[in-house]
């Protein structure tokens, strides 16, 4: 699978260096080594989802609990979820890092994909919610741990969109 | 027919070392009129997320007990919710869910289980290693105490009729209680 391992490996262990205790996650392609490392990490409790939404409440939680989480998920999992997003986190200010398949852009060949790639964004910053995009892991670790300093100072959802460059190995 | 209130009551004295979440509507401010306490959060909206908030806490806090007020109309919205309950089984957590077969706050709409939807089928159907339907106080206060008492997840379906108070605003603010209950975790957890 042309997923990238490397970068996976890079991604998850900048969620495991700003402390990162707690990821709720639903399997998509480009997310799967990421769930993998998750379930494979003694110290991580990882919480497979039926829907995407749940990883608000389950989120909210862990914020409760003092335990600080990550929600990763496909941009379509972030469609399904803004009920939550909105009247949970928003309402309540309950700091989210949630990390986005950023699919259905440039280079998608699932037709599928397509119409929520375009929605992405419009929606993000529909919601007031700052978000950048991960392409170059020379820079991935510093942009989680600011993208949670967001989230905390803020107590608010942040976003950080994975993109193809950074997750598929197969020239586009 | 058994009114919630008076289930609440019952369990009133029973949740005080807990957690507890509820649902928005009648379980929020019926819960609130017995009195507010720190250890008791109010999802005053995001139907269905409540039994998933307690899941997160539960899982956060495997030697806190955690108590979740849900309603036939939210744990509809997330049925779904209920497999991933059963499936990390959190041991602390006691999920009890009103059923009054009602969107009892938007006028009294019939949910699916007055149709004969079983939640309590579902949740054992999903997987929940403990389940009960109870219809009469008696019975909800002893399958509220070997919840409690249980070290496995728990479902209690509590039938209950469709009648809740005059008002569903309270003058607890949304922010003041999200605060103090983390809050409270923080000092709780500190001290274990």
């Amino acid at each position: 699978m042309p997923v990238s391992q490397a970068n996976s490996r890079v991604v998850y262990d900048a969620l495991k260096k700003c402390g990162i205790g707690l990821v709720s996650a639903l399997p998509e392609t480009w997310l799967v080594h990421l769930i993998r490392m998750a379930e494979d990490d003694p110290q991580m409790i990882l919480v497979r989802l039926a829907k995407e939404e749940e990883g608000v409440g389950i989120s909210a939680g862990a914020h409760f609990a003092g335990v600080k989480s990550a929600m990763l998920m496909q941009n379509h999992g972030f469609l399904a979820s803004i009920n939550g997003i909105v009247s949970f986190a928003q309402l309540y200010r309950i700091p989210l890092l949630m990390l986005i398949s950023y699919r259905g852009h440039f280079g998608e060949r699932d037709p599928w994909q397509t119409q929520g790639g375009g929605a992405t964004e419009p929606l993000l910053q529909a919601l007031h919610i700052p978000y950048s995009f991960l392409d170059d892991p020379g820079k991935v670790e510093k942009q989680v741990a600011e993208a949670q300093t967001l989230a905390y100072a803020s107590l608010h959802p942040v976003a950080l969109l994975l993109t193809r460059q950074l997750m598929w190995e197969e020239p586009a | 027919m058994m009114q919630r209130l008076e289930c609440l009551r019952a369990a009133y004295p029973r949740v005080e070392d807990s957690l507890v979440v509820t649902i928005m509507g009648a379980v929020a401010a019926e819960l609130q009129s017995l009195g507010h306490r720190p250890n008791f959060f109010y999802l005053q909206h995001t139907m269905g997320l409540a039994s998933s908030t307690g899941l997160g806490l539960a899982l956060c806090l495997p030697q806190q007990k955690v108590v979740v007020f849900d309603g036939d109309g939210s744990v509809l919205m997330n049925l779904g919710g209920l497999t991933t309950m059963a499936r990390y089984r959190p041991r602390n957590l006691v999920h009890v869910v009103f059923d009054n077969e009602s969107l009892l706050s938007v006028g009294g709409f019939p949910t699916a289980t007055s149709t004969g939807s079983n939640l309590e089928a579902a949740a054992r159907a999903a997987g929940v290693p403990q389940t009960k339907t109870v219809t009469t106080l008696p019975d909800f206060s002893a399958a509220f105490d070997d919840a409690m008492k249980s070290n496995d997840l728990s479902c209690i379906v509590a039938k209950v009729e469709a009648v809740g108070p005059k008002a569903y605003v309270t003058d607890l603010s949304l922010l003041e209680n999200r605060f103090q209950f983390r809050r409270h975790i923080e000092q709780k957890t500190r001290k274990i």
